[in-house]
C-alpha cells in the first residue's frame, strides 16, 4: 500500500470536513429555520455545522505536527498567518462599522470562512514571495 | 544564505528530486535552499553537510564573513 504524505492526508481530511460540513448545514437549516425541533436537541443540532469548521483547525494543527519537511511547514505558517491577519482585520474594521450601525450584522461564524479563504490569500502571497526571491 | 549545494548536487549527477528523497525533504526544499530563499535549520544543514561528506562551513557560506 502507497503510504500518504502529510500533504495528501491534510488534503483528505479538509475534503471529508467539507463534505461533512455540507451534509450537516443543510438538515440543520431545515430543522432549525422551521422550528421542528427545540431544547437541548436544537442546540445539539445548531453546534452540528460547527464541528467541521472547528475540525479544519485541528486538521491544520496535525498537519503542522506531522509535516516532516520544515520549508513545507514554514509555507503553512506563513499561508496561516496571512489568513489570520485578513480575518482579524476584517473583523476588526467590519466590528466597528456594524457598532456605528454602517454596515448590517454580521454573524461570528463567518469570521472563520474568512480566515479559511484568506488560506487563499496565504497561498497566493507565498507564491508571490517565494517568485521574488528566486 | 550562498551555498554550493547546486554544484555539490551537479558533480555528483543528482537531480533536486533524489537529493531531496535522500534527505527526507521534498524537491521544494531543496530547490529554495540552492536558490537562497531558504535557509535550513541547523539539523538539516548537518544532513546536507553529511551526505556529502564536508563540513557546514564548506557547504554553506557564513553570513558574516559574505558580508565581511
Amino acid at each position: 500500500m502507497r503510504v500518504q504524505s502529510p500533504r495528501q492526508r491534510h488534503n483528505q481530511r479538509v475534503l471529508v470536513l467539507a463534505i461533512a460540513y455540507a451534509a450537516l448545514l443543510f438538515p440543520a437549516v431545515y430543522l432549525l429555520s422551521r422550528h421542528l425541533v427545540s431544547g437541548p436537541i436544537a442546540y445539539a443540532i445548531g453546534v452540528l455545522p460547527a464541528l467541521p469548521v472547528v475540525g479544519f483547525f485541528v486538521v491544520l494543527g496535525a498537519y503542522l505536527i506531522e509535516e516532516r519537511d520544515e520549508y513545507l511547514r514554514m509555507l503553512i505558517v506563513r499561508q496561516t498567518l496571512v489568513a489570520t491577519g485578513v480575518a482579524m482585520t476584517a473583523a476588526t474594521i467590519w466590528g466597528f462599522l456594524e457598532g456605528f450601525e454602517l454596515v448590517s450584522h454580521l454573524p461570528a461564524y463567518a469570521w472563520p470562512m474568512v480566515w479559511i479563504a484568506g488560506q487563499g490569500a496565504g497561498a497566493c502571497a507565498n507564491r508571490v514571495i517565494e517568485r521574488r526571491a528566486a | 544564505m550562498n551555498n554550493r549545494l547546486r554544484i555539490l548536487r551537479g558533480e555528483r549527477g543528482w537531480s533536486q528530486q533524489h537529493l531531496g528523497e535522500l534527505l527526507s525533504v521534498s524537491r521544494q526544499s531543496v530547490n529554495a535552499i540552492e536558490t537562497g530563499r531558504y535557509d535550513p535549520s541547523l539539523p538539516l544543514a548537518f544532513s546536507i553537510a553529511e551526505l556529502f561528506g564536508l563540513t557546514i562551513e564548506e557547504v554553506f557560506e557564513s553570513p558574516s564573513r559574505s558580508i565581511a
